[in-house]
């Protein structure tokens, strides 16, 4: 139920955003979004409203969190008894 | 499909796998059990297949992390009765539909005569307000602290407007809380949870932490794609190796460790916290919200003057087993119902009934 997805904003009106995933069109409140978003930022949206506004920045930077996960991991700890 | 693609890369879900088989050979020992609370996780790992390629000391275990699951039956035999009355018109999310009461669903009211709209948001359900002025809209408000945001936005909204024809029904229950109460109750044996991505977006990883340091449990914030997932669950065993239990966030993309406080600032100036009823785990104090006194003109508790919710749960349906299964005390098919008396087109109980219930998931994948 608390799916959620990300989806581009094309247009900004005031309170609310018309926004895109895979060229579905919606248009979504900005009520309750963490960040004011400008048009081409993307917003994580739940329920008809948008959420978060995703920051292309620490996306990468999450991917390259993913990247070290798997080089730790190669060498990490084990289990002390 | 930017920012999900690129959590689904084959190569990086491979190697993500042989890092978890060998970090998890690399502790061995007893099993250990991690559990996601969250609906959208239990249909995530069912549809890539992530169960199956664990190692056999990696359990996962689905908890109460469907909001649709953890209504009582007592919760929706009052919106079943609401919508019976004259002049009553109920909106609902369309997850709610089907879910049974003691006696019917809301789908079964509307059969005999109810007026009942399903709506995709909360905004769609002061639109009907607008609409259909001669109705009293009721919305049945359920979800998680993701979803209660948006509700408490729509009453902000309905004020500003002076809408005098539209309330809300509170069935909204909190996270944090249940997962106090599944551990102190100690049947449940969890040895880390994969935490909600967007429950979490809204209160902040930081929410977790009484709950990490008293249980000494350690949990992962986590996203939804294969490789959101794989990564928590890696994260999870890292921690178990080192002896540590923190609190850590994957879905670093969704969720910050403060949350969204411009929506769980909204929420409390609408809602405040009291006990609630949850299918599976009994009461639980402080784990559903009340809308304030200031708000109680929208409060359909208070405009239709309606008893509140008892202390207990009803009895489930014989042989439904839905309660255990919420609290990963057993796994579905361990149900004697399962995939006999109960399935998706004649669900008995609610983790059948929802699409994000662990019944659901199980006899669709299984």
């Amino acid at each position: 139920m608390c799916l959620a997805v990300p989806m581009e904003v094309l247009s900004i009106e005031g309170d609310l955003a018309r926004v895109d995933q895979a060229g579905v069109k919606t248009r979504v409140s900005l009520m309750i979004c963490d960040e004011p978003p400008q048009v081409g930022d993307y917003v994580i949206v739940h329920a008809g409203f948008a959420i978060h506004r995703l920051d292309p920045e620490t996306a990468h930077e999450s991917l390259s969190l993913l990247a070290d996960l798997l080089a730790a991991a190669d060498e990490g700890p084990g289990r002390e008894e | 499909m930017k920012y999900i693609d690129e959590y689904r890369d084959p190569v990086a879900v491979r190697e993500l796998i042989q890092a978890v088989s060998t970090t998890a050979q690399r502790i061995g020992g007893e099993p250990l059990r991690f559990m996601e609370v969250c609906g959208t996780h239990t249909m995530a790992i069912f549809r890539f297949g992530l169960r199956q390629i664990l190692p056999g000391n990696v359990e996962l275990i689905s908890g109460p992390g469907c909001p649709v699951c953890v209504t009582a039956m007592a919760e929706v035999d009052r919106i079943v009765e609401l919508s019976r009355r004259e002049g009553v018109l109920v909106a609902t999310f369309g997850d709610m539909l089907r879910v049974p009461g003691r006696e019917i669903s809301l789908a079964q009211a509307k059969a005999q005569g109810g007026r009942v709209e399903v709506v995709y948001s909360t905004l769609e359900a002061l639109e009907l307000a607008r609409k259909n002025k001669e109705a009293q809209v009721v919305f049945m408000g359920v979800g998680f602290e993701t979803t209660a945001p948006t509700v408490a936005a729509a009453l902000f909204q309905a004020a500003g407007e002076g809408i005098s024809n539209f309330s809300v029904l509170s069935c909204h229950k909190l996270l944090p809380p249940a997962l106090e109460a599944l551990l102190s109750g100690g049947k449940a044996k969890v040895h880390g949870f994969l935490m909600p991505g967007h429950v979490s977006t809204m209160i902040g990883a930081g929410a977790y932490e009484p709950l990490a340091r008293e249980h000494k449990v350690p949990c992962v914030v986590t996203g939804f794609e294969p490789r959101d997932i794989l990564s928590g669950i890696l994260m999870l065993l890292r921690e178990r190796a080192a002896h540590s239990h923190r609190v850590l966030i994957q879905y670093s993309r969704g969720v910050s460790w403060e949350g969204n406080t411009r929506a769980m600032g909204l929420l409390e100036r609408v809602f405040q916290p009291r006990d609630s009823l949850w299918r599976g785990l009994g009461r639980i104090p402080d784990s559903g919200l009340a809308l304030r006194p200031e708000f109680q003109g929208f409060d359909a508790e208070r405009v239709f003057d309606l008893q509140p919710v008892p202390e207990t749960e009803a009895q489930d349906p014989p042989g439904c087993r839905c309660g255990e299964v919420l609290q990963g005390l057993i796994t579905p098919p361990q149900c004697g119902l399962f995939g006999r008396r109960c399935d998706p087109q004649n669900p008995v109980g609610p983790c059948m009934v929802s699409s994000e219930g662990t019944c659901a998931a199980y006899y669709k994948y299984n």
